[in-house]
């Protein structure tokens, strides 16, 4: 429940932060917008050649694109923020602060920052992924609510283990920002299935980036394409890479040994 | 003549020694540069392959030669210009810039080219795997190979002088982001990123046609791939010295207005 409360305080500080710009809300909705018309214009031309995409209908890629908005709007939200604002403490050395506080280092460092406009990206994905499923007029049972819900916490929790991975690399490295910055450049290929892509492309985004399990995996729960092994593996991995995550997070708290501060 | 010369040599001296330096910096570059056209590609490729091999005159490998050498044109054209200027304006140092005894944009020419330069192996690599995975078939025609150079030249020259022209918004506007990315979308979709231009709707064409973001990338590429007409070249050629002269008339007259509105924030 700590984790909980910290995300709240955190959040408060986001919120009031962000009011006193109040206009960057209508940019930031209107660049929103303006992503999600570009991605839907681009499916209604290939669309209109074709039927299916790679065994998938169109409202099924729209679904797709809705869980691509909405891991992105979590990522920008508070993972990005927080692990670059990480990334500079242990540049800055004012990572000193945070370690003595009365509170687990890794938490309070994971949620240190609040994009409040992040949540229009989880807001839009969200109707996008709702819509399509209603144009879909399959009723999504209990099982694909589960499994989704499912897929798409170990999908989250897959992306927030890599992100803080690397950015654990800058007790040893000074700039691990660029290895960020390509993720997400890669992420952009999470809004079509990763099945698509020529094989060494698709086990580059399965396992050395993992924009498969942000996007394709919970897309495929959602519309009830998704094996067992898919299920169970990605489970399996998101548990794997948050205890190693969290191993050698603690091995670079240990190597730290404050910079300037 | 040789004094502008000399500046430009000096100034490619300079800036791919600045380029060196910043190596990661350009690989992230190239990385955007190459996975966009590398995601259409997949996209279309699928597409041609569950539709028997071709769509819309285009066969899959003719999708692999387009996506390919879009690519290479992209690379060839790009600018970075307007990141460039709402720094410049924002932290003020534009203001050293100005106080230089020759325009800036021949700097920016010079920086410009030597980052292609530097990042032209990177391309070239990527390029060729590209070739042997997806298989692109060409077929050129001699002479709109030779005309494809000269319509490359004027391009690069016509999407520099329209994204120096956008990068001017930063004297007036402190964020413009959101400017960047509507001219962004406007690109993607009438210069032949998403698609190929002949596959677009018909009403699409006829704004690209007007519009100068076709004639800055979408022309010289068709151009290289044989698809256009004598006829339809020349016009082409027109279209883009038209578009050249525009720019460069709207050009002096923002810069001259947005030096006048410029003030050195910071610095």
């Amino acid at each position: 429940m700590t984790i909980l409360r910290l995300l709240w305080i955190y959040l408060r500080v986001g919120v009031m932060n962000e009011l006193a710009y109040r206009a960057n809300f209508f940019i930031r909705l209107f660049q929103s917008l303006l992503e999600l018309g570009t991605a839907l214009a681009g499916l209604a031309v290939v669309f209109s050649y074709t039927d299916t995409l790679g065994g998938w209908r169109p409202d099924e890629i729209v679904a797709l694109l809705g869980v691509y908005f909405l891991v992105g709007g979590v990522i920008s939200v508070v993972i990005q923020p927080s692990m670059e604002g990480f990334i500079e403490s242990v540049r800055e050395g004012t990572l000193d602060f945070t370690l003595t506080k009365p509170e687990d280092a890794q938490l309070l460092v994971s949620v240190q920052a609040v994009d409040l406009w992040g949540f229009i990206d989880v807001l839009l994905g969200s109707v996008v992924m709702v819509v399509a499923l209603v144009r879909l007029g399959e009723r999504v049972g209990g099982l694909e609510a589960v499994t989704f819900a499912a897929m798409l916490t170990a999908g989250i929790g897959i992306v927030y283990a890599f992100w803080l991975i690397l950015a654990t690399c800058s007790f040893w490295f000074v700039r691990v920002e660029n290895i960020l910055v390509i993720f997400q450049s890669m992420y952009q290929a999470g809004r079509w299935p990763v099945s698509l892509y020529p094989g060494w492309l698709r086990y580059g985004l399965t396992f050395l980036v993992p924009v498969a399990f942000a996007t394709t995996v919970p897309a495929e729960a959602l519309t009830g394409r998704l094996n067992t092994a898919t299920l169970l593996g990605a489970i399996a991995l998101a548990v794997a890479l948050l205890l190693a995550s969290r191993a050698f997070w603690r091995t670079g708290i240990r190597h730290y040994s404050g910079a300037s501060a | 003549m040789s004094g502008l010369f000399d500046l430009y040599l000096q100034q490619f001296r300079t800036s791919l020694a600045a380029m060196l330096q910043y190596r990661a910096a350009l690989v992230i570059w190239l990385i955007g540069q190459v996975l966009e056209p590398l995601i259409y590609l997949v996209v279309w490729t699928v597409v041609s392959k569950t539709q028997g091999g071709s769509v819309g005159g285009f066969t899959t490998g003719e999708f692999a030669a387009y996506f390919i050498g879009l690519m290479l044109v992209n690379h060839a054209t790009y600018t970075w210009i307007m990141y460039e200027y709402e720094y410049r304006v924002r932290h003020g140092s534009l203001s050293f810039a100005l106080l230089r005894p020759v325009h800036p944009i021949h700097s920016d020419i010079a920086d410009n080219v030597s980052s292609k330069v530097v990042s032209l192996p990177g391309m070239l690599l990527a390029a060729v795997a590209l070739g042997l995975v997806f298989r692109p078939t060409f077929h050129f025609v001699p002479w709109a190979v030779v005309a494809a150079v000269p319509a490359l030249v004027l391009a690069f020259l016509l999407r520099f002088f329209i994204e120096w022209c956008l990068a001017l918004a930063a004297f007036w506007m402190t964020r413009v982001n959101a400017i960047n990315q509507t001219y962004f979308v406007a690109m993607l979709f009438l210069s032949g990123q998403v698609a190929p231009l002949e596959l677009m709707p018909g009403w699409i064409q006829t704004i690209a046609a007007i519009l100068p973001f076709r004639w800055m990338i979408a022309f010289p590429l068709e151009l290289l791939l044989g698809r256009l007409t004598p006829i339809e070249t020349i016009e082409g050629f027109a279209i883009q010295v038209a578009w050249i002269g525009l720019g460069w008339i709207l050009m002096r007259t923002v810069w001259r207005a947005g030096v006048r509105a410029y003030a050195a924030v910071g610095g």
